[in-house]
């Protein structure tokens, strides 16, 4: 099986769970046999170290487009980046114009290779997809790690995503959602038959565990962590609303926030304003080392997302024996049961369950046990053996036209 | 062997002894940490009416009248017997009284024993001797006024036992006591016959898990081989045990009926049908636990030095204490005993004793929890997490007041 991948962004150029998510996702399918060229845009010659000698003795060949993109800017962030882009003049104008670039790449690349299945990854992908499966006649997978109605939370939605996503799931031959709940969205919100999506969600790595143990900071006290982009989708105002509803109850507590993003300022403002900014830590972006020790150190992981497709970060908490409170309104709550669930929304019930896992160490100690045992069984080969599924299946349905 | 031989030669008459559990717990209310102090409700009296309600009206009601019909059809023949919790039997009264008054007919045929426990459902047993024997004279001195009895047969709290357990109960002045006839306890020899507890006089009554659970658990079950359950071919079941011993212990919830296994899946049908048939053969009978006791000769001694329950494979404690979350919670509960008992205050010793209802143990059980499956028992939480942290929040606030802050 040849596989020509479309993505945006590989560890470590990579801001969200896409990234994560296509290199786990990549090496698992590569270990089972699969030949797969990986196209990028290219912004950087940076490749993650320990991939790059997967790589090399590996079935997977990766081949960049020379191009700025990254997954979560919008027109006016992408703007700002191109300026300091000292290649600037060989990209395009907007975001979309870059899409387009990218788009029209790929039916060259589509007649440099040979595949058997086109896959693509998220909006920005689509439209090469779709191009390179025209050109070689190639079936198409869309693999949809997350919608235009996460990340805008269902306001200011952009038409051109929305109608470069619907395009993308149209003519797919396959739609893969990461999750029911992406499924619901693909199926109430672009009007797709649900006979067309398979589910396959996403895994985590075994590895993905801090050996330490040992941190300075939890000398008398006990840490909080929120890590993902600061953006309205993830939820860190309520993650920061929670802190003071917590710092009224127990004292030796310290809130990590880790990650960036556009609300950052909103948020800093807010624990000012609130009186708990000396409680309140803001650890920016952070590498892969730095986000398992910040797991690690933590006793509570929160992800309050708005709209989480899936939620790789609830499974890396898993993974370093951090419990996790996660939102009712996420993918990975359909597979991860052992941890502690609540509406985003409501700030009370994330503080009442925050404080539980600071009170009661049975409470943390039984999820730990069991949640490790959950995690053990969620992982990328499960989902490479779903993805090839979903390859077979498309074989099937040539046969017979 | 010898006891074998001499068990089949007394074995030619098989009593059918029925007991039903009946029993429904003052469910919490969700307790947060915000309101440690504030002393609210901690019970959930609106989903515990509405549960009350359909329970009656789905089992209690029509399960009670369609017995007291087959005991009248059959002359009093055919004989059933309860243990009610005084935790049923509080929100019945308040609830749905028309059933208490059901019982007490029920009560007034003869044929129904009503046998003792502890009055709040709890596992007093494992922490505190003192509660326990309180509690189990609390729940004997209710039925006395209820039912007009006074019982002589003890169950335990999910047919907990142990030889210590045995002693006690024999030296409280019961002449039996119930007990799940686990194989682990039993080995080579059969639950249809009466037992003693080892160095011990009171007789031992084991339930046929095999034969009550076909009825249980198993009667709507479209996977299992025997599906559907018949009344001819259960009844050729029991009337295999012809021989082959002296009682059959059916012992189960009495929500199989109508709330467990549906009423449109036949349960009603076959229990309504159920003593006709058994009692067409000659040797056959209905008995209640004291009269089972007081025909049969023990036929050996069984030693049961570690706890045995009736849940799940494991019939050992693990649904109720068996994770970390469940053993913080009752000791919790227990540590406050002293405190609670010198504070006099009624309110708050019964606010206490119905804390220590194991299903809110049940509750934070994990061992199911798993791939998504829903509890295989009514569950009103989401998690068993949930159900620890509604649990902590409450017995923190409990705490304060007993201390009175």
């Amino acid at each position: 099986m040849k596989v020509l991948m479309f993505g945006w962004e590989f560890p470590p150029i990579s801001s969200g769970g896409l990234g994560t998510a296509c290199y786990g996702l990549t090496k698992a399918l590569s270990r089972k046999g699969t030949d797969i060229t990986f196209v990028l845009p290219y912004s950087s010659d940076q490749i993650n170290a320990d991939f790059a000698k997967f790589v090399s003795s590996s079935k997977i060949k990766i081949k960049k487009i020379k191009s700025i993109i990254s997954p979560y800017m919008t027109s006016s962030s992408y703007s700002a980046e191109r300026m300091k882009n000292p290649k600037k003049a060989i990209y395009g104008k907007t975001l979309f114009e870059e899409v387009y670039r990218y788009t029209i790449s790929a039916e060259q690349i589509a007649d440099e290779e040979e595949f058997d299945v086109v896959h693509c990854h998220d909006w920005m992908t689509f439209g090469a997809g779709i191009a390179a499966s025209k050109r070689k006649n190639k079936p198409l997978v869309v693999h949809v790690h997350s919608t235009e109605f996460d990340r805008t939370g269902g306001n200011g939605i952009n038409d051109y995503v929305y109608n470069l996503e619907k395009a993308g799931m149209q003519k797919a031959d396959r739609i893969v959602a990461v999750s029911n709940y992406t499924k619901n969205m693909i199926v109430n919100h672009y009007g797709i038959s649900q006979d067309k999506i398979d589910i396959v969600y996403n895994g985590v790595e075994d590895e993905f565990c801090c050996p330490e143990n040992n941190f300075e900071i939890k000398k008398g006290c006990k840490v909080v962590l929120f890590l993902g982009r600061i953006t309205l989708q993830k939820g860190p105002d309520y993650f920061i609303y929670a802190a003071s509803r917590v710092l009224e109850k127990e004292k030796n507590v310290r809130f990590i926030v880790a990650g960036t993003g556009d609300m950052e300022p909103f948020i800093i403002e807010k624990a000012a304003e609130m009186g708990i900014a000396d409680k309140v830590l803001f650890a920016g972006f952070l590498n892969k080392e730095d986000t398992m020790r910040a797991y690690k150190m933590a006793d509570v992981y929160v992800m309050p997302s708005v709209s989480e497709p899936f939620g790789i970060t609830a499974l890396e908490s898993v993974k370093n024996e951090t419990p996790a409170i996660i939102s009712n309104q996420s993918g990975v709550s359909e597979v991860l049961h052992h941890c502690l669930k609540v509406d985003f929304w409501d700030v009370n019930e994330l503080s009442n369950k925050i404080i539980s896992l600071l009170r009661y160490d049975a409470l943390g100690s039984c999820i730990k046990e069991n949640s490790s045992f959950e995690v053990s069984k969620i992982n990328w080969d499960a989902a490479a053996d779903k993805c090839l599924a979903v390859y077979d299946n498309l074989g099937r349905g040539a046969e017979q036209r | 062997m010898i006891i074998w031989a001499e068990a089949q030669s007394r074995g030619k008459m098989v009593s059918i002894c029925f007991y039903f559990q009946v029993h429904q717990p003052f469910r919490l209310r969700k307790y947060s940490v915000f309101e440690i102090g504030q002393h609210k409700n901690y019970f959930n009296e609106q989903k515990n009416r509405e549960i009350l309600e359909k329970v009656a009206s789905k089992c209690y009601i029509p399960a009670n009248n369609l017995i007291l019909e087959l005991i009248r059809k059959t002359d009093g023949k055919f004989k059933v017997s309860y243990s009610i919790t005084g935790m049923l039997l509080e929100q019945l009264k308040e609830y749905s009284p028309e059933v208490i008054d059901s019982f007490k007919e029920l009560a007034a045929t003869g044929s129904v024993e009503f046998l003792n426990e502890t009055y709040h459902h709890s596992l007093a047993f494992l922490y505190s001797r003192e509660e326990f024997i309180e509690q189990v004279a609390l729940h004997r001195k209710e039925i006395g006024r209820l039912f007009n009895q006074k019982p002589k047969v003890f169950r335990n709290t999910e047919l907990i036992y142990n030889n210590e357990l045995a002693k006690l109960i024999e030296k409280m002045g019961y002449s039996g006591i119930l007990a799940e006839g686990a194989d682990n306890v039993l080995g080579w020899r059969s639950p249809n016959f009466v037992y003693n507890p080892v160095n011990s006089k009171i007789k031992l009554l084991l339930k046929n898990y095999k034969l009550s659970d076909d009825i249980a658990f198993r009667f709507s079950e479209k996977s299992w081989s025997e599906f559907p359950l018949t009344v001819p071919k259960y009844s050729q079941w029991i009337n295999a045990v012809n021989g082959n011993g002296n009682t059959v212990n059916l012992f189960m919830d009495y929500e199989t009926f109508g709330e467990h296994q549906w009423e449109d899946k036949g349960i009603f049908e076959f229990l309504r049908h159920l003593p006709e048939e058994l009692l067409r053969h000659p040797d056959n009978n209905f008995a209640t636990p004291s009269e089972i006791i007081s025909k049969n000769k023990p036929v050996g001694e069984l030693d049961i030095p570690n706890l045995v329950s009736w849940a799940d494979v494991e019939r050992d404690l693990s649904a109720w204490i068996g994770n970390k979350m469940q053993q913080q919670a009752i000791k919790e509960v227990y540590a406050l005993e002293n405190d609670v008992k010198s504070s006099g205050d009624k309110q708050i010793i019964e606010e206490w004793r119905k804390l220590q209802t194991s299903d809110h143990f049940y509750y934070m059980c994990t061992k199911w929890f798993n791939d998504g499956d829903v509890h295989k028992y009514f569950n009103p939480y989401d998690s068993p997490y949930e159900s620890f942290i509604t649990f902590m929040n409450i017995i923190n606030d409990f705490k304060m007041k007993v201390k009175g802050m």
